[in-house]
């Protein structure tokens, strides 16, 4: 284990800032683009039946 | 088995499907692993100190943002000579998360760069040619998105894709080719530094995370753009006429 303490972890060695910094902005993109999927999926299938819909009518 | 079958959307779409969790889990496992590895069992650098830890994310998106766009213009070729329609699909389906590990790999570069370098920007060989990777990326979106007619956009597409492609060497060699700030190739042939094992095991591990989420996600946008290309064939119109009844129930 490298470190004695939590707040030693979080410090990074004084360069917290720059690797949280990187890691915190990625995983906060890949949550967007999870998330943007999800909803483009929800949006097509309800676009699709529509127009399903007004095709048959 | 005919592995052509599956080059149908028909026959894509539900073995994707299935796919989907298995690689997300994957993809989970293996993040929750590398970076366990990368930040309990690795060790400090000797010379830059802990904020090397950047490298397991870092690296990770640079590959994948370089494979994807590859991947990209290969199906590219093929939906060209051809004439496959999935494998356009699969390019679009590729191209925005192509982008996200691009944006990814320059965003932690700048926040390596600032301690190591001094600066969190520098025109240098490396950096500008991922900066027009994404580019490229945005361009690829933006022209399919623009055009109108869907098999013009489909090729439109595909020859920026294989185009752009030339870009990727490029990035690759360019810590050999030019004197660069960025520092040379940590793993992989030619490289000079030397890093510990567990180092190297945390950055394969991450890469293949990356490999897996790339897939799931890649495979659900596949997904919705069959149903929506292929919507008047008649298994995609039974497969929204499903879809839309179970949907209602659930509003209910």
């Amino acid at each position: 284990m490298q470190w004695q303490s939590f707040s030693e972890f979080i410090a990074m060695g004084g360069r917290g800032f720059f690797v949280w910094g990187s890691y915190g902005v990625s995983f906060l993109l890949i949550a967007a683009e999870l998330w943007l999927l999800h909803q483009r999926r929800k949006q097509s299938l309800q676009r699709l039946c529509q127009l399903q819909q007004i095709e048959k009518d | 088995m005919n592995i052509f079958r599956f080059s149908s959307p028909q026959t894509f779409y539900p073995l994707a499907g299935k796919l989907v969790p298995v690689f997300a889990t994957l993809a989970a496992l293996c993040c929750a692993a590398g970076l366990y590895i990368g930040f309990f069992v690795a060790p400090v650098d000797a010379v830059q100190g802990e904020v090397y830890r950047v490298i397991y994310i870092h690296v990770a998106a640079a590959w994948m943002s370089m494979f994807i766009y590859l991947v990209m213009a290969f199906w590219s070729a093929i939906g060209l000579g051809l004439g496959t329609r999935l494998s356009f699909y699969v390019t679009q389906a590729l191209a925005p998360t192509g982008a996200l590990f691009c944006f990814i790999a320059l965003w932690s570069g700048a926040l390596w760069g600032r301690p190591t370098w001094g600066a969190y920007w520098v025109w240098d060989a490396r950096l500008t040619s991922q900066l027009l990777l994404l580019f490229l990326y945005f361009g690829f979106i933006a022209l399919t998105r623009s055009i109108e007619d869907p098999r013009r956009a489909d090729k439109a597409g595909a020859i920026v894709a294989l185009v752009g492609a030339v870009n990727v060497p490029i990035i690759y060699f360019s810590v050999k080719w030019w004197s660069t700030l960025h520092q040379g190739a940590s793993v992989g042939a030619g490289s000079s530094a030397s890093v510990a094992a567990s180092i190297k095991l945390g950055m394969l591990v991450m890469a293949f995370a990356a490999w897996f989420y790339s897939l799931a996600v890649t495979f659900a946008r596949t997904r919705s753009i069959i149903l929506e290309r292929e919507r008047h064939t008649d298994w995609a119109a039974a497969e929204i006429a499903r879809l839309g009844s179970r949907n209602n129930r659930e509003d209910r």
